[in-house]
């Protein structure tokens, strides 16, 4: 085997189980399990006490009460000590007057971050990027977003995301681009000649037969 | 352990989950009675189970003779 291939960091499927846990954080001791019935949010970040990852701890708790009303936990995680974070989350309580309300997993061993890829060597060997995965009351993971390390996540695209698989699932729909709660959602694209016709009468908006829209009640 | 101090003292979270279980209680019902989320007492139930202050029963947890000792039952 070469040593490429012994390098090359795995990545989990969508629609398959997240890879499970059981991590040190600063709440104590997580498993994956412990989140279920609830949607959860794990992301990563490169270090504590650095500038971009600061401003996103601060965003991430600012959305917080917004994910709680939509039945999501946060979970962070980097490759330092539960020291080094329970210090960090004091700092920015104690600069910039921000309480952080979620468990940070103590990833030292880079347990966690081998089993979701968030250790990618060709943006730093030691620090975990900047990766977002979404997992849903059932332990399944359901979307991943992947930043760079010099690019701070859009907490607005987080929301729109969890609010768009929640509208998916309750109401069997797609979203389309750009989408936001109360726009118009997109009717699942017809599998039969049959259900072609039947979506052309049931009242849709129809751009054309495989593009048709309709609101939520 | 997240739900015991280092001089052996039980934390105030701990205390909280130990003194909402009554007779035999879910975690959902703990989560409820204590206001923490789920995932939080499912992980410090589990700690103190490993601790011998609750046991595992069918559907749930409840206090052992150590554990009702520890909140003054």
């Amino acid at each position: 085997m070469s040593e490429e291939m012994v390098t090359t960091p795995t990545l989990p499927r969508l629609n398959e189980p997240a890879p499970d846990f059981e991590a040190v954080t600063t709440h104590g001791v997580v498993r994956l399990s412990d989140f279920r019935d609830s949607w959860l949010i794990l992301f990563s970040h490169p270090a504590d006490f650095t500038p971009v990852c600061t401003t996103e701890f601060i965003a991430f708790a600012e959305i917080y009460p917004e994910l709680q009303k939509r039945g999501v936990e946060l979970l962070g995680l980097s490759i330092d000590s539960v020291y080094s974070h329970i210090a960090w989350i004091r700092n920015i309580q104690e600069k910039m007057g921000v309480k952080i309300p979620f468990p940070i997993i103590a990833d030292l061993d880079r347990a966690v971050a081998t089993k979701y890829g968030m250790v990618q060597p060709g943006a730093s060997k030691t620090e975990a990027v900047r990766a977002v995965f979404i997992i849903d009351p059932k332990g399944v993971l359901r979307a991943m977003i992947y930043y760079p390390l010099t690019t701070g996540r859009n907490m607005q695209e987080i929301l729109r995301l969890i609010d768009a698989l929640q509208t998916s699932d309750k109401h069997n729909v797609a979203t389309p681009a750009n989408w936001q709660p109360g726009d118009k959602v997109i009717v699942p694209a017809p599998k039969t000649v049959e259900m072609v016709e039947e979506n052309l009468k049931a009242g849709y908006e129809v751009v054309d037969w495989y593009l048709c829209k309709r609101r939520l009640e | 352990m997240a739900c015991i101090n280092p001089d052996g003292t039980l934390t105030t979270s701990a205390k909280a989950v130990l003194k909402a279980v009554t007779e035999v209680s879910s975690p959902a019902e703990v989560a409820q009675k204590t206001n923490l989320p789920l995932f939080r007492v499912r992980s410090s139930l589990r700690e103190l189970v490993e601790a011998g202050l609750l046991e595992e029963q069918e559907g749930g947890y409840r206090l052992t003779a150590i554990g009702k000792e520890r909140i003054g039952l």
